[in-house]
């Protein structure tokens, strides 16, 4: 057994955000257990060591400074601009968690000011943030937001000192080596090209009339499920790719075609070879598929 | 000199039913006819085909991939969509001209016999290589700009079925000229009525 580690530091510092993986934090289940091996020198919502004010007055060190929200230099807390603040709270900790996806790529507030708002390291697939050159010690957990398990497994990994293995834009290959199309229970819907016509039905693929970005996405989303229940795919609503750099895309609940030929395949799939076998499932009709599940009417 | 190998000799055998099922029609063809046109043992011959509609069914997969090498070709040449139609007007008329058996086939037998096919050729399976080839074409040419964005069986059905009524016509021997003198206002006028305006 291995022996219990102290209590790991961490800052948890708000760049422009909606709070939303503040949020999201505070759903996970096992949040006391978690609570029992972090102290939070500083924490949005949270109880904790310090205040804003004080945070910025102590610049402390930390075991783990996990940042949640956009990058922008001028962008300032308790009244220091963010090019400092953050640089200096990241030279002062081992272990950096991009939280989310705004503090990853851009994500959503990159909309407002393209120019001057990115994430941490990465603007948009440009590794061109202001942490770039301190991108070993950051872990990437891209999400809109973030699932709080994603957050509590990389933790917990750094507590024991274990090795995350990571992909090109640094997220833990653990959480997001995955497509959000695995695992999603309508994936034998795709399979014979079944399309869902509307949202929120238990029927039908949502990938080719709905926009839905599960064959293009990254994420666990349909492994570790949202409230330990659900997905967005599950319940009848697209994936809107919100884990990947590109996010977020335009007109998201339509799939781009061209001459009713999706514009983008599956992930790794040539389109030949997509084309053959949608263009020979189409040919057959499977009545139990093209059936309501439950029919209200019996 | 070596023995044909299994497969060399199924082709020699689709060839040869090829030429009998375009002639003669599906029904009017029997095993008995073929074995003979080939010189070899009814017995023999469904050791190869066990049934005359598995044999239909192989040669349209046959043909199918004819058309779709060809067009995968033209697919991946580094030319305009507008001359890819010009490519694939020439193309199939071509055929039609040096192997009209392959495009007799394909109208009067496949097309008009859609009950043998039912069984194992559902929907789209057995014409796959050749359609898929075409979905490719049509989508390159809108994702480039040079085609207007429709749906894929709008312009498909303008396409070949442009095409398949010359071969059709030309077949019954109404067209005054020759099949290939008609390619470029064809191609023309594929290309004026799909580009993008």
């Amino acid at each position: 057994m291995p022996s219990n580690p102290a209590k790991l530091r961490v800052i948890w510092l708000q760049g422009i955000t909606c709070n939303g993986n503040t949020h999201s934090f505070l759903n996970d289940p096992s949040l006391g257990t978690l609570l029992d091996s972090v102290e939070f020198l500083h924490h949005p919502l949270l109880p904790c060591t310090f205040t804003l004010q004080q945070l910025v007055k102590k610049l402390p060190k930390s075991d783990i400074l996990i940042f949640e929200g956009a990058y922008s230099a001028s962008f300032e807390r308790a009244g220091m601009a963010m090019e400092s603040l953050l640089m200096t709270l990241a030279l002062k900790t081992k272990h950096i968690i991009s939280m989310g996806s705004c503090a990853s790529f851009g994500g959503i507030f990159k909309e407002n000011d393209p120019e001057h708002i990115s994430g941490i390291v990465f603007d948009k697939e440009n590794d061109s943030g202001p942490l770039r050159d301190m991108r070993k010690k950051v872990i990437t957990l891209s999400g809109c937001p973030a699932h709080p398990k994603w957050l509590s497994f990389t933790i917990d990994m750094i507590r024991f000192d274990k090795p995350i293995a990571v992909d090109e834009y640094r997220r833990p290959k653990e959480l997001y080596a995955y497509l959000v199309h695995n695992g999603c229970l309508r994936n034998e819907y795709f399979e014979w090209k079944v399309d869902s016509e509307h949202f929120g039905t238990k029927e039908g693929c949502l990938f080719y009339a709905q926009g839905c970005q599960g064959p293009f996405t990254h994420g666990s989303c349909n492994k570790i499920l949202w409230n330990e229940v659900s997905s967005k795919t599950r319940s009848g609503t697209p994936c809107v790719g919100c884990t990947e750099p590109t996010f977020p895309k335009r007109e998201l609940f339509t799939t781009k075609t061209y001459m009713s030929i999706p514009s983008e395949m599956p992930i790794g799939i040539p389109k030949r070879s997509y084309l053959a076998l949608a263009g020979a499932a189409k040919s057959f009709h499977i009545k139990r598929l093209e059936e309501r599940l439950i029919d209200d009417h019996t | 000199m070596a023995r044909p190998t299994k497969e060399e000799r199924k082709v020699s055998i689709m060839t040869k039913a090829l030429e009998l099922f375009s002639k003669e029609g599906f029904y009017q063809t029997t095993m008995p006819s073929i074995a003979e046109k080939i010189g070899m043992s009814v017995g023999n011959l469904y050791n190869y085909f066990t049934s005359k509609e598995m044999l239909a069914k192989d040669l349209i997969l046959y043909i199918a991939n004819i058309l779709g090498d060809e067009i995968r070709k033209i697919n991946e040449s580094p030319i305009s969509t507008q001359e890819k139609i010009e490519a694939i007007v020439h193309m199939y008329f071509r055929i039609a001209k040096d192997r009209p058996e392959t495009i007799e086939y394909f109208l009067r037998v496949y097309l008009s016999n859609r009950e043998v096919f039912q069984n194992c050729c559902e929907g789209m399976i057995c014409v796959s290589a050749f359609v898929t080839e075409m979905m490719i074409f049509f989508e390159e040419g809108v994702r480039c700009g040079e085609l207007r964005d429709q749906d894929f069986f709008s312009a498909f059905g303008l396409f070949m079925g442009y095409l398949g009524g010359m071969v059709f016509i030309n077949g019954e021997n109404i067209l005054p000229k020759p099949l290939e003198s008609y390619e470029h206002t064809i191609a023309e006028n594929i290309y004026y009525a799909l580009k993008s305006r």
